[in-house]
Formats: structure tokens, sequence, C-alpha cells
């Protein structure tokens, strides 16, 4: 359904690139749900605006890579283009339902902005399908909602509008930016359900970023884990939690506090992310991972697959037991 | 890469060569203006009837006035007008905003009062204000400075005021407080430091505008007195023979263009350099 | 909304007060012996005593203030030395001028600098965009009497398009006498334009980086979509508010505009009646623009909240 292969979005003078995302691949099937976690500043937002043909002009740019939708080549195309080309049902939702909607505008006429331009209808089927889409996010009393503006309603009901809006181009593909980061935990888990939900019953694929492996831990069915740019680890979500082969992975997995922790002081992974364009040879974790060896530092770790649809950036995974 | 170090503060110039080159005619004037007397090729007050409204030439590369004064050295002289005023009314700008809108901001009760003073002084179009206080106070330099620089207090004020209210509520500064810092060295440790970019910024704009003030004052005839070469005065000088010699209106209005823009495109490229977004577009952390 | 107006309103007033007193303590304020001043060295013992009765000045300053007051509601606002005649009808004679200048030149200011600011923000980072904003910029440094100058070598002096002073009015010789104001306005709009420009542009580029803008990209509207729904209106807004500000500049540049056009406007009247040391006249006029200026800065205010809903609908 979505493919992105060895996607390289950069900054700066085409002279002297720096890259804050490089060589990101990953695949998404059929209403799949993927997870892609990562700490805050790793690109995994920048990953998905370029996937979504959203970066910022002028600004980032994707300088190598693709991104292919069903088949169809959609890298340097804006969502417009895509459109026109027939590309067109990949949606995205953000992480800021307060400020992603237009304050003067009515949620009715947002909607139905999405509506035209998918369906090609407007006026009273328009209409009728924005109130649709209003009920099948689970919208309380959808005929009033439209004429409301956003500041009537909640972080939570304007997340829903959100996902109605992205619903109107009925996406084969659905990128969800951290949605529920800025919402209150109650809110989350009716949020959570509900796109869950929808995946199910619209066969809809869904990116799903965040850097809460706990909602990853619920939602997804594989993930990917990036670090300063890269992807370094891919699996089902059961074989991540269980068997880090990633020593980064294995890093995040002990910082969790679980039930088991009991008063013991909590691991934590030493030192910072490098900054984008400053590693230059060598595996980008090597100066905080705790098994580095020589070559980690000169070499980059190549892509090993070390079991069935489980791969690692690594030259020197940890074994099956999760130890080294 | 140090924050203070002078390539943080070139990297935009460099970025942007138009930039560069407002610098470049910042500080020609500048050094025009210190180094007027070698520099002119002639005596900016010598009169000489029989060259008088001379077009440009080989001899006079600016022309002659109706005296039959350079105009290229007058030009040259009057970049010190244009410096001491410009410094006159940003000096006066921030040692009257700075203090001010500091104190309104770290005093919600005084400011209370201090704001609706400078909304009241708001109320008067600046060149009306100046205007006025030229009147009362009699046509001179030193009065000029005051007239325009009142002016640039309100806004000087207001944007110390803003920045002052924020950084107020930063946490490193209420951790100070509740540690029993006083209010001297908060000021002085966390908030004017803080304050020497924007105020850099402003600097520049001020410095500017001010110029075109001063000449319309010149212009006028209520700013500086006649003897004494400026840009505005020649200009004025310069209305009765604009058919016969439009050499005269050029070259100081030209002058008076070169330094304002000048002083804008540097501004602008400082506050390109404060501006986060900038950092993100040429690849620095932040 | 009403108890906004009314709260705006009542700033505005008060504003006005203190600002009424300042204009009032002007006379008082500049050299010499107030009764001269307002007289004029020529004055008549008759005179002196009449002005001095009316005016109280022998009172205490306090009530001094409020007889001056009571007459400027009254529409009195005493009495022009060199015209010997009512400040208010020296100014209401010069008042076509001033109003018609100031109004061709917002026009000129909306019509260039809007639409030439959307476009270099819709071009943002290209050579069309660089091209116009420092073009913008460099307008901005440019004295407008030096503008007024050149517009009346060229298009006066050389080219005869257009006359170089005076302003017969429109209600004597019709609308053609607005040629008359072409020039003038054309130099006072100029580095206004330049600004509103530069304005437009950074209102709509800041605009254009909320996030609803992108959520508007997301769904797959053409880029001039985007522009017209989302970014103009918004950004259009804080234009507007600035429209105040840009009238004060207006007012203040007019003075030095209508002198070097020899329009019989107020400016003009300001600066002849310094130099003929006319206070009244100086008084009356700042007095006049100061409640002109706080009336457009309310207007504008007012308008501004009216067209955003969320200050509505609360």
């Amino acid at each position: 359904m979505l493919s992105v292969r060895d996607l390289t979005v950069s900054l700066g003078p085409a002279t002297a690139p720096v890259d804050i995302v490089a060589g990101v691949s990953f695949e998404l099937a059929k209403g799949e749900i993927l997870g892609l976690v990562g700490e805050s500043g790793c690109g995994k937002s920048m990953t998905s605006l370029a996937v979504m043909g959203l970066l910022p002009q002028p600004g980032p740019r994707i300088r190598a890579g693709r991104v292919l939708l069903e088949g169809s080549d959609v890298t340097q195309l804006q969502p417009w283009q895509r459109v026109e080309a027939g590309h067109g049902r990949m949606a995205m939702i953000f992480q800021e339902p307060m400020t992603s909607l237009n304050p003067v505008r009515r949620i009715g006429d947002q909607i139905v902005e999405a509506v035209r331009v998918h369906d090609r209808v407007s006026g009273p089927p328009a209409i009728a399908r924005a109130r649709e889409l209003l009920e099948l996010v689970r919208m309380p009393d959808p005929a009033m909602q439209l004429s409301a503006y956003p500041h009537q309603l909640s972080g939570g009901q304007r997340q829903r509008v959100m996902i109605a809006i992205a619903l109107a181009c009925r996406p084969q593909v659905l990128i969800a930016d951290e949605p529920t980061t800025a919402l209150d935990v109650t809110i989350q888990v009716q949020v959570l359900g509900l796109l869950r939900e929808l995946c199910n019953r619209l066969d809809m694929a869904m990116l799903f970023i965040t850097h809460d492996m706990g909602v990853i831990a619920q939602l997804a069915d594989r993930v990917s884990v990036m670090y300063a740019g890269r992807i370094v680890e891919t699996a089902g979500v059961e074989a991540l939690f269980g068997r880090p082969r990633h020593h980064y992975t294995r890093g995040l997995m002990d910082c969790m506090p679980s039930r088991n922790s009991g008063a013991r002081r909590l691991p934590t992974i030493a030192g910072q992310p490098p900054a984008p364009g400053t590693v230059r040879a060598g595996c980008v974790f090597a100066s905080r991972c705790a098994a580095v060896r020589e070559l980690c530092r000169t070499a980059a770790p190549p892509r090993a697959e070390v079991s069935q649809g489980h791969e690692v950036l690594c030259a020197f995974p940890l074994d099956d037991g999760g130890s080294r | 890469m140090s924050r203070d170090g002078a390539i943080f503060w070139l990297k935009p110039f460099v970025a942007r060569p138009i930039a560069l080159l407002g610098l470049g005619i910042l500080l020609g004037t500048v050094l025009a203006a210190i180094f007027a007397p070698w520099l002119a090729p002639y005596d900016p007050y010598a009169i000489d009837p029989s060259i008088r409204l001379t077009p440009p030439n080989a001899l006079h590369w600016f022309g002659t006035d109706q005296f039959g004064r350079d105009t290229l050295s007058r030009a040259i002289q009057s970049a010190r007008m244009a410096l001491l005023i410009g410094s006159g009314v940003v000096v006066f700008a921030l040692a009257t905003g700075v203090p001010i809108g500091v104190l309104s901001a770290l005093f919600p009760r005084l400011g209370h009062v201090l704001m609706r003073m400078v909304d009241v002084l708001m109320a008067f179009p600046s060149l009306l204000l100046a205007l006025g206080l030229i009147v009362v106070l009699g046509p001179s330099v030193m009065n000029a400075i005051l007239a325009i620089g009142l002016g640039y207090t309100t806004t000087t004020t207001r944007i110390v005021y803003g920045l002052t209210l924020r950084l107020r509520v930063e946490t490193y500064v209420e951790a100070s407080r509740s540690m029993g810092a006083g209010t001297a060295w908060l000021i002085g440790k966390h908030i004017l430091p803080n304050l020497v970019s924007p105020l850099l910024v402003q600097a520049s704009f001020v410095f500017a505008f001010a110029q075109l003030g001063a000449a319309s004052l010149d212009f006028l005839g209520l700013g500086a007195p006649p003897e004494i070469p400026s840009w505005g005065n020649m200009l004025a000088e310069s209305r009765t023979f604009i058919t016969r010699a439009p050499w005269l209106l050029f070259f100081p209005g030209m002058m008076i263009v070169a330094t304002a823009f000048s002083l804008n495109l540097v501004g602008d490229a400082l506050r390109d350099r404060l501006d986060p977004r900038f950092r993100q577009l040429f690849g620095e952390k932040g | 909304m009403w108890s906004y107006s009314l709260k705006r309103a009542a700033t505005t007033a008060v504003t006005l007060l203190a600002a009424s007193v300042i204009i009032f303590a002007f006379i008082h304020i500049v050299p010499g012996d107030p009764i001269y001043v307002l007289l004029g060295d020529t004055a008549t013992p008759d005179q002196i005593d009449a002005l001095r009765h009316q005016l109280g000045l022998d009172q205490p300053i306090i009530l001094q203030y409020l007889t001056w007051i009571g007459h400027v509601l009254e529409g009195n606002l005493g009495r022009s030395i060199f015209f010997q005649a009512p400040v208010l009808s020296v100014i209401a004679d010069g008042a076509e001028t001033s109003v018609l200048l100031a109004t061709m030149t917002m026009i000129w200011v909306t019509l260039i600098g809007v639409p030439i600011g959307m476009i270099a923000a819709v071009r943002h980072g290209t050579w069309l965009d660089q091209g116009l904003s420092g073009a913008a910029m460099l307008m901005a440094s440019i004295p407008t009497f030096w503008v007024g100058l050149y517009l009346i070598l060229i298009f006066a002096a050389w080219l005869g398009w257009f006359p170089s002073s005076g302003y017969p009015s429109i209600f004597e010789g019709g609308v053609v006498n607005l040629r008359y104001l072409v020039l003038p306005s054309l130099a006072l709009a100029a580095p206004n334009a330049a600004l509103i420009l530069r304005l437009t542009r950074a209102s709509m580029l800041d605009v254009s980086r909320e996030d609803y803008v992108r959520t508007a990209r997301a769904k797959g509207i053409r880029p001039w979509q985007v522009v017209s729904r989302h970014i103009l209106r918004n950004a259009l807004l804080a234009v507007v508010s600035a429209f105040g500000f840009t009238f004060a500049a207006l007012l203040s540049e007019a003075v030095v505009t209508e002198t070097v056009f020899a329009l019989p406007g107020i400016g003009r009247l300001v600066v002849q009646s310094i130099l003929r040391r006319d206070y009244p006249v100086i008084q009356g006029v700042i007095l006049v623009i100061v409640v002109v200026y706080l009336l457009i800065n309310l207007i504008v205010d007012l308008s501004y909240r009216l067209l955003d809903p969320r200050v509505e609908l609360q």
C-alpha cells in the first residue's frame, strides 16, 4: 500500500546538505498499523511530513529516496498535485488539535472543503457527506456541530473533526503524527479506540507516530524505531517488546517502568542524540551504545534481517535471548 | 559555535549579499563623517560666486551650489550632522525607553501609570510632536534630537516593556526571585543582557528613521541652523534651483537614502539573526 | 462586543483628556506672556483686557483649563493672530485639501502595497520576492519631500503632465482639479506603501506557518485556494489594524508634502503658523489632529474586533 524507500530529507545548501532523515525505509500493508517511535527530535515528524508531501517551503527537502502509494511514485508531489494525478488517498492528522483548525471558519465549511476536493460535489450532497463523516467519528450532535466554530469545541472534539476531515478523501493510508499527545489521558483512550476501529472498518493503513511506547504496545501491528533520523529497528510489536535486537531499542525497553521495577532506580541511556550532520562515519548510536566496538565508529552499520519481518540497523545486534 | 562570537553575528550578512552592501555603505558613511575634513576635496564653507551652479564635472564631482560651494564637500561634511542626530536620537530613546519599560514591567502598579502616559504620548503623530516641541524649545540641533527622540521613546518603551514582561515570567527569573535576589541584580544579570540583541535591531531602525525625521525638520527650516551643513538643509536650499541645478537635489537626497537604506538592511539582517526560524533554514541546532 | 466597545471608547476618552491637558499647556510653556502669545505683539490694550476676561487668565490654572475645554466643546478654538479669524474656520478651510490628500494617499497605499506584498509572500524565497522586498525597503528609506521634489521636477517641470503646486477646490473647478493632488499623494504614498507591502508580506508569511494552513494543504486544495480561503483573511486583519498607525504617519508627513507642493491644507498651515508665531492656530491644529487620530484608531480597532468571530460570539 505504502512503500517508503531510502527516504532522505535534508536542510542547507545543495553543496553541503545536512541530513535530518537518512535512508528511511518501511512498508505499510493494507489495513496495517505501523508505529513509528523515537525520542523528540529524532526526525519522525519530518519523515511523516515528507511522506505526506507537506514539507514547508522553503526549507527541508527530499534529497533522495522514494515514496510509493499503491505503486505510484508521489515523492516530490504536494497533496494537491497528488489529487490531480489521481493518487490523493493519503491523509494526515496532527498533534495540536487546538491550532490545526482555522479559527475563523465553521467546522462544517472546513470538512466540506475536503469533501469537495475528493468527491467533486458541492452544496447539499457535500454537507450531507460532512455530516456522515462526523457521525463516523462518533461526534455528538453532528448537525449542530457543523455550524460551530473551532473554539467552541473541546480538544478531543477538535481531534475528531480533524479525523473526519482526513476521512473525506477515503484514505488508503492515514498518517497520524502524535494525535493524542496533547489530549487528556481519558480522551486519549477514546480517540485511540476510534482510530483503531476506523482502521478495521475501512481497511485503512495507518502510520502512527509517537514517543509513547505504551500506546504503541496497544495499538500497533508492527513498529519501527527511529534514532537520529534513521530507522534502527523494525519488527512486529510483540517481537519488538519481547526480543529487541537493537541496543537502542533495548535501552528504551529498559527505561520503561514496569510492575517489576519496584523501588529500583530506572536505567537511562547516557548522553544525547547527535545533532544532524555531526556524525560523518559509522553508526549514529555509537557514542551512546553500551556494546560499541571499534568498527561501529568507522563503518556504517548494515541493515540485517535477523528473523522473519524483523530488521535491525546494526553490525552487532543483540542475540535472540535479548542479551549480548 | 559560540553564540556571541563574531561569526554568529556576521552569518546573515554573508548569506545575503545585499546586507553586506548595507554594512559597507554604513561603514563608508561613518568613516566619511569621522574623516570629513581630510576627505572633502574643498572647504565646505568656501564661497566662490564665479563657479556658482556648475554641473558635476572633473573638478567638482557633485557640482556646486548657488554660492559656488562644492556639493561633494558639503555632502561629506553633512555626514557628521547625520551621525550626530542619529546617535543622539538613539541614545535618547534608549536612555528613556529602557528604564521606563523595565520598571513598568517589574512594578505593575507603577507600570500601569507609566504606560498610560506613554499611550498619551503616542496620541501625537511623531512629526507633529517634534514640531510642537521645536516651537516650545526653539529650533536647534539639540532640540531636534530631543523632539525626534521623544517620538521613538514611546516605541522603545513598548518593546522593552513587552520583552521584560516575558522575561519576568521565565522560570529562571522566578526561581532567582524566590531565592531572594534583589531587583537591581535581577535587572542587571537577567533582563538587560537579554534586551541587548532586540534593542540593537531597534536601534538600527530608529537610527534610519531618525535620518528621515531630521531631514524633514531641516527642510522646513526647523532643525539644524542653515549655517551647519546637513543633507536636509542642502535640499531646502536647492529648492529654488531644482530646474536649473537638479544635481543639487540629487546628491544630498541620495545620501539620506543611502544611509537610511543601509541602516534598514543592517537592522533586517540583525533581526534575522535573532529569528529562530533562520537557524532552522540554515541547519543550525536549536 | 458592546462592553468591549464601551471600554475602548472610555480609554480613548481618557487618553484624549490627558492629551488635551498637554495641548492646553502648550500656550503656557511657549516662551513669553500667554497674552502676547495668543494675541501677538501688536495687541491693543482693549484686546488684551477682553481676552484676559474671556479666558480668565488671572484665574488659577485649573479653571483656565476648564474654561478652555468648555470653549473647545463649543467649537471655539481661539483666534488666529495672522488671519484675525476663528481658528476653527481657518482649520476648516484647510480640511478639504488635507482630507482629500489623505484619502488619495491611502488609496494608492492600499492598491500598491497590499497586492505586491501578497505576491512577494506567495513567491517567498524567489528572486521576485527578494527584489520586491528590497525595493520596498529602499522606498521606505526615501524622504517623502525628496520624492515630491523629484515628481515635480520630472512630471511637472519637464513633462508638464501635472501641476506643481496649489489646489483649487473641486467644488469650484470640478473633479478634474484632483489632478493637483496626484503628485503630492504619490509622494506621500511611496514610503507608506512600502511599509504596508512589508507588513502584508510578513503577515501572510506568519499566517502561512500556522498549523491550520498545513491542515488546509493536507486536504489537497490548490495553493491559490489555500491563500484565498485560509491565509488572506487572517493576514489582512493584521494589516487593517496597521492602517490607523499609517494614517498617523500620513498626518505627520503631509505637513512636509503640503509645504513642498504649496497645498492649502492643514499641514502647510501648521508650518506657516510656526514661522508666523500664530500660536492659537498651532494649538488648534494639534488638537484637531490628535482627536482625529484617536478616533480613527478607535474605529479601526473596533472593526478589527468585528471581523474576528472569536470575539463576536463571546
